[in-house]
C-alpha cells in the first residue's frame, strides 16, 4: 500500500469493516475538525528505495573526503576494525529496546555489564553506569552528583573543551546553580588561581585530562588541594589515553567521565557516541542513568537486570536524580566490542602509536622556521603550535592535498595525530606546512 | 542456547591477541613517570573468533523488532528500514569531522537543513534544533527555552509547570531539571485532562503546561484547543511531548493545536532503531517567539546561550530519519498514522473478544491500555504475570504498569508496520494466556518457563549491588 505499511487495500478495508467503520477518516473522529489537516503535509513526495539511497548518496558526496585527518578537539579518527562494525550490525543489537524485560534481554544486559566492567577497569573506579548521551553531558551530570545542601557551586577549568563548558553552563542555568571558570595559564589550569577559588560553597571541580589544548594537567596536585577543601573531584578523560595515563583512582578522582567515541565509533559529524560515568562505591546511589546489576533467578542461574531504579524518572518523576532514560546502548556496545577485541595489548598499541607519532610529528613541525609548540609540558596526541602565517592558509594548503589540518586557533593550530597517520604521510604534511609558512 | 554465556572477562586467556594495530616494541616516546599508569586496565585477552562467537551468543539472547512483535506502548517499535542503515553508513557521512571547515561538510549541513524544514512542516512549528540526543533531552531544552522566554520579558515569577498525572515520567523530571516546580493536573474519569481542575490551577505563576496528545491512555485530548487558550490566557506556554506523534502523523499538527514548543522522537515516529536503549534523537521545534532561545552552533564551535551536547547532535540518527522521510514522502505520511490507529483498534477489539478489559472502553488512537484489575482480584494473576507468560509464547510483552493512573495496566502499541496476521496471532496467544490463567493461576506466577533465565531477583540486585565483574581471587 505504501512504504513500510504492509496492508493491502483489501486488508485495510476488511479491518475497518470489522471495526464497523467506512473509512480510515473515521479513526480520527476525536480530533477536532479545526485542527485536522485536509491536504498532505508539504514535504517532498516519496521515492522508491533505490532513488532514496541515490539521493542520500548525492548529499554524502557533497562532503569533502580527506585521506588523512589531523584534527581532533573532541572527535577522533581512529582505525575501526571491520569486526566491530560486523558485530554491532547484528539486528538484535540494533532493533531492540531498552532491556525492560530481563528474561528476553540477557544478551543486551550482559553486554552492558561487560561495558561497565570495562569502564571500571579503565578508570580504576568502583562503579560505572550504562552510559549517557556524550562526554559533555556526562560532565554536566557529574557536576550535579557533587552538590549538597550547602555546596552548590561547580568549578570548571578554562582548559576543558568549550562544548563541555557550554553544556555544563546550560545544565546549571536549569537548576539555578553557579558555574565558575578556573583561568588558564600557559595552556594548563592555573593552580594558584584554583586554590584561591576553593571556598566552602564549592561542591565539585571538573578537570579535563589531557585538556583541550592536549596538555597533561597535574591532576593529582589539583585534586589534593580540592579534597583538602572538601570539594569533590571530577576527572574528564579520553578513554584511549587511559591505556597509559594514570587512572582516576590513581589521582584521587571521585568521579570520572568522558566520551567513548575513540573506541570504535566513527566521527559521523560528531554523533552519536556515548558518555561514560564512573564513581566510587560511596557515591554510587547518586549516579544517574541506567545501571545493570548481577543477580540470580529462582534456579540460581546468573541473571542481569536494570537495577537501582529508585533513582530514575519513571519511578521518582520530578524527584529523580536526572531525567535521562536512554544510555546510548548501541554506542556503549560498540565501545565495549572495540576494547574487548583489541584487548589490553591492542589498546596499549594504539595509545603508544598515538603518543609516538604525535611527538615525532611535533618535532618535524617545530623544525620549520616560525613554528613552535605554544605550551611547555607533556602532551598525549594533541598539541598546539604557533604559526608564522594565518592558520587558514595552512588549512587550505593541506586541504589541496587531501589532508584535514589541525583546528585553527588564534595565531596557531591544534593538531591531533592518531595511529592512522603513516610516517611518510606525516613527513609529507610537514613539508606542506613548511611551504605554506614560507610563502 | 539456554547454557549460560560466560563473560568476555571470564573467557580471557593471557597472551591471546589479534594484530589489529602494529605494536611498538620499544616506544620511541615515553611519558614522564608522573603521568604513567601504575596498574594497567585488565581488559580481556581474546582471539578474533572468541570475540565474534561471544557476541553472536549474546545476540541470540536478545530480542529486536527484527525477531518479532514488540508492542511496547509509548515506544513506537516500528520496523527499522534497511536503507536508513545504508545511508548512515555512507563514507561521506561517517568520515565527516564535526569541526571541519564549513565548505567541507555541505552534505551534512544539507541533511540538517532538509530535516529541519520537513519537521517544521510535519509539526506546524517555525524552527527546529537537532542537537538533543533523546526525547528527555529535548524536553529539557524545551523547558529551558520556556524559562529563557519568560526571563527575557522580565516575567520572573513563573515558576510552576503543569503536568497531567498521566504524563510520561520524563515530563516532571525534565521540568524539575529546568528549575520549575511541578504541579500535577488530575485526569477526569474519561482519562482526559480535568478542565475544572486546570482552571483552578491557572495564575500568573504558571510558566506553562506539558502535554502529550494523544495522551498515554491512547486517547486524543478533544479539548486541546480550549486547554491551549486557557494556558495562553494566563501567560503560560504549551509544551508538546512528541512521544505519541505517530498517532497523528499527517493528520494533525501540534502547532495547529496551540503548542508553542515540541520535541519529536526520531527513534519512535521516524523509524530510527532503538539500539537496545539509544542512541536516539529528540529534535526540538518552536514557534517564532521561542526561536531566539534555541542553541546555535556555528562551524567555529561558537554557541548560543543554551547548548545541549557537544557538536551538532546525533547526526547519524538524523541521516536515518531523513532517509525515512524521503522514502515515505508527504503523500504517504498519513498512511502511517492511519494504519497505526487501525492496528491498535483492531488488536484492542480482538483482545476484548477474548476477555480482556480496556482501561477506557472507547475507540483508541495508536495505542491502548488494558486493565487487569478484575483478573487480579479474581484469579490473583497480575499484569506482570501475564506479561511474563507472553515471553513463553515468543512475543515481547507490552509496557507494564503505565500509565500510573490505571491499575494492573498493560499498554499495547502495535504500530503500522505489523500485518493483520501478526495481530491475529497475538490475539490467539492472549486467548490462550487467558485460558492458562483461569486453569492454572499458580503457574502464571513463575512464568516465563522457557526463557534462558526465570524471573530474576531484582530486590537482591538492588540491595547488594554487583555492578561489574571481578576476578574471584
Amino acid at each position: 500500500m505504501s512504504q513500510y505499511v504492509p496492508h493491502t487495500e483489501a486488508e485495510t478495508r476488511a479491518m475497518l469493516a470489522e471495526l464497523g467503520l467506512q473509512s480510515t477518516d473515521a479513526l480520527f473522529s476525536d480530533v477536532p475538525d479545526s485542527v485536522r489537516l485536509h491536504a498532505p503535509v508539504a514535504i517532498a513526495p516519496g521515492m522508491s528505495q533505490m532513488e532514496t539511497v541515490q539521493a542520500m548518496q548525492k548529499l554524502a558526496e557533497q562532503n569533502t573526503s580527506y585521506r588523512l585527518t589531523l584534527r581532533g578537539a573532541g572527535c577522533y579518527d581512529h582505525f575501526i576494525p571491520p569486526l566491530v562494525k560486523l558485530i554491532t550490525s547484528k539486528e538484535e543489537f540494533v532493533t531492540a529496546y531498552t532491556p525492560y524485560q530481563a528474561e528476553m534481554s540477557q544478551g543486551i544486559l550482559q553486554s552492558i555489564f561487560e561495558y561497565q566492567t570495562m569502564i571500571c577497569e579503565l578508570t580504576g573506579m568502583d562503579v560505572s553506569n550504562a552510559g549517557v548521551y556524550d562526554g559533555a553531558t556526562a560532565a554536566a551530570e557529574s557536576a550535579v552528583m557533587c552538590r549538597e545542601r550547602k555546596r552548590s557551586v561547580t568549578l570548571v577549568s578554562a582548559c576543558a573543551h568549550p562544548d563541555t563548558i557550554a553544556v555544563m553552563r546550560t545544565y546549571c542555568y536549569g537548576t539555578g546553580d553557579e558555574l565558575r571558570i578556573i583561568p588558564e595559564k600557559n595552556g594548563r589550569t592555573d593552580a594558584e588561581a584554583f586554590r584561591a577559588m576553593l571556598g566552602d560553597d564549592v561542591a565539585g571541580v571538573y578537570i579535563q585530562q589531557p585538556n583541550f589544548y592536549g596538555m597533561l594537567e597535574d591532576v593529582d596536585v589539583l585534586f589534593a588541594d580540592a579534597k583538602a577543601a572538601g570539594v569533590k573531584c571530577i576527572l574528564g578523560a579520553n578513554p584511549m589515553t587511559l591505556a597509559v595515563l594514570p587512572s582516576g583512582a590513581e589521582v584521587g578522582a571521585d568521579i570520572m567521565c568522558g566520551d567513548v567515541q575513540p573506541f570504535g565509533l566513527p566521527m559521523a559529524f560528531g554523533g552519536p557516541s556515548a558518555g561514560y560515568m564512573a564513581t566510587t562505591a560511596a557515591m554510587q546511589r547518586k549516579l544517574p542513568g541506567r545501571i545493570v546489576g548481577q543477580t540470580t533467578d529462582a534456579q540460581g542461574r546468573r541473571a542481569f537486570v536494570l537495577t537501582l531504579q529508585a533513582r530514575e524518572q519513571h519511578i521518582r518523576r520530578e524527584k529523580a536524580s536526572s531525567n535521562i532514560c536512554s544510555n546510548e546502548a548501541h554506542c556503549a556496545l560498540t565501545a565495549s566490542v572495540y576494547a574487548t577485541y583489541l584487548g589490553r595489548h591492542g589498546l596499549q598499541a594504539v595509545a603508544d602509536q598515538c603518543l609516538s607519532k604525535a611527538h615525532a610529528f611535533a618535532e618535524q613541525l617545530c623544525a620549520i622556521p616560525g613554528v613552535s609548540l605554544r605550551h611547555e609540558g607533556a602532551f598525549f596526541h594533541e598539541f598546539v603550535t604557533n604559526l608564522p602565517v594565518a592558520a587558514e592558509k595552512v588549512q587550505a594548503a593541506l586541504e589541496a592535498e587531501g589532508v584535514l589540518s589541525g583546528l585553527p586557533l588564534a595565531g596557531g593550530m591544534l593538531w591531533c595525530v592518531t595511529e592512522k597517520a603513516g610516517d611518510a604521510q606525516l613527513a609529507h604534511v610537514a613539508e606542506l606546512v613548511k611551504e605554506a609558512c614560507a610563502k | 542456547m539456554s547454557e549460560a554465556v560466560l563473560l568476555s572477562y571470564e573467557k580471557s586467556v593471557p597472551g591471546r591477541y589479534s594484530e589489529v594495530i602494529p605494536r611498538l616494541d620499544s616506544p620511541s616516546w615515553q611519558l614522564p613517570q608522573k603521568w604513567r599508569r601504575q596498574k594497567p586496565p585488565a581488559l580481556p585477552e581474546l582471539s578474533e573468533i572468541d570475540v565474534d562467537r561471544h557476541y553472536t551468543e549474546l545476540a541470540h539472547r536478545a530480542y529486536g523488532v527484527n525477531c518479532g512483535f514488540y508492542p511496547l506502548g509509548s515506544c513506537t517499535m516500528k520496523y527499522n528500514p534497511a536503507i536508513n542503515e545504508a545511508a548512515a553508513a555512507l563514507p561521506g557521512f561517517v568520515g565527516a569531522h564535526p569541526l571541519a571547515p564549513a565548505h567541507a561538510v555541505q552534505g551534512c549541513r544539507a541533511v540538517m537543513e532538509e530535516l529541519s524544514a520537513d519537521l517544521c512542516q510535519i509539526t506546524g512549528m517555525d524552527a527546529f534544533n537537532l542537537q538533543p540526543a533523546a526525547g528527555a533531552h529535548g524536553e529539557l531544552l524545551g523547558m529551558l527555552c520556556v524559562k529563557a522566554y519568560h526571563e527575557s520579558r522580565g516575567d520572573s515569577g513563573r515558576v510552576r509547570m503543569l503536568v497531567p498525572d498521566s504524563a510520561h515520567g520524563t515530563n516532571p523530571a525534565s521540568a524539575a531539571m529546568a528549575g520549575f516546580t511541578v504541579v500535577n493536573v488530575p485526569s477526569r474519569a474519561d482519562g482526559c485532562v480535568d478542565l475544572d481542575a486546570l482552571e483552578a490551577l491557572m495564575g500568573n505563576d504558571v510558566a506553562g503546561m506539558m502535554m502529550t496528545n494523544p495522551n498515554t491512555l491512547g486517547l486524543f485530548e478533544k479539548d486541546i484547543c480550549k486547554i491551549s487558550r486557557m494556558v495562553h490566557a494566563s501567560g503560560g506556554l504549551m509544551y508538546y511531548d512528541g512521544a505519541n506523534l505517530n498517532a497523528i502523523l499527517g493528520e494533525a499538527r501540534p502547532g495547529d493545536m496551540g503548542f508553542d514548543v515540541t520535541h519529536v522522537n526520531l527513534h519512535k515516529t521516524f523509524s530510527t532503531p532503538h539500539g537496545g536503549g539509544g542512541p536516539g534523537s529528540g529534535p526540538v521545534g518552536v514557534k517564532q517567539l521561542l526561536a531566539p532561545f534555541l542553541p546555535v552552533v556555528t562551524s567555529a564551535g561558537e554557541t548560543g546561550k543554551l547548548q545541549m551536547k557537544a557538536f551538532h547532535g546525533n547526526f547519524g540518527i538524523l541521516v536515518r530519519a531523513l532517509t525515512y522521510l524521503r522514502a515515505l514522502g508527504g503523500d504517504h505520511l498519513r498512511a502511517v498514522s492511519e494504519h497505526a490507529v487501525l492496528n491498535a483498534n483492531y488488536l484492542m477489539k480482538r483482545l476484548k473478544e477474548v476477555g480482556f478489559t480496556p482501561a477506557k472502553d472507547v475507540a483508541c488512537m495508536h495505542e491502548f491500555v488494558l486493565t487487569l484489575e478484575e483478573i487480579h482480584d479474581r484469579y490473583g494473576v497480575s499484569a506482570l504475570d501475564v506479561a511474563k507468560a507472553l515471553i513463553d509464547y515468543g512475543i515481547h510483552p507490552p509496557t507494564m504498569y503505565f500509565p500510573m493512573i490505571v491499575h494492573e495496566a498493560l499498554m499495547f502499541e502495535p504500530t503500522e508496520t505489523e500485518t493483520r496476521e501478526t495481530l491475529d496471532h497475538v490475539a490467539d496467544i492472549l486467548a490462550r494466556v487467558m485460558e492458562d490463567l483461569k486453569a492454572n493461576p499458580e503457574a502464571m506466577h513463575t512464568a516465563p518457563h522457557t526463557a534462558v533465565i526465570g524471573r530474576p531477583y531484582e530486590v537482591k540486585a538492588a540491595r547488594t549491588p554487583v555492578l561489574r565483574w571481578k576476578p574471584e581471587t
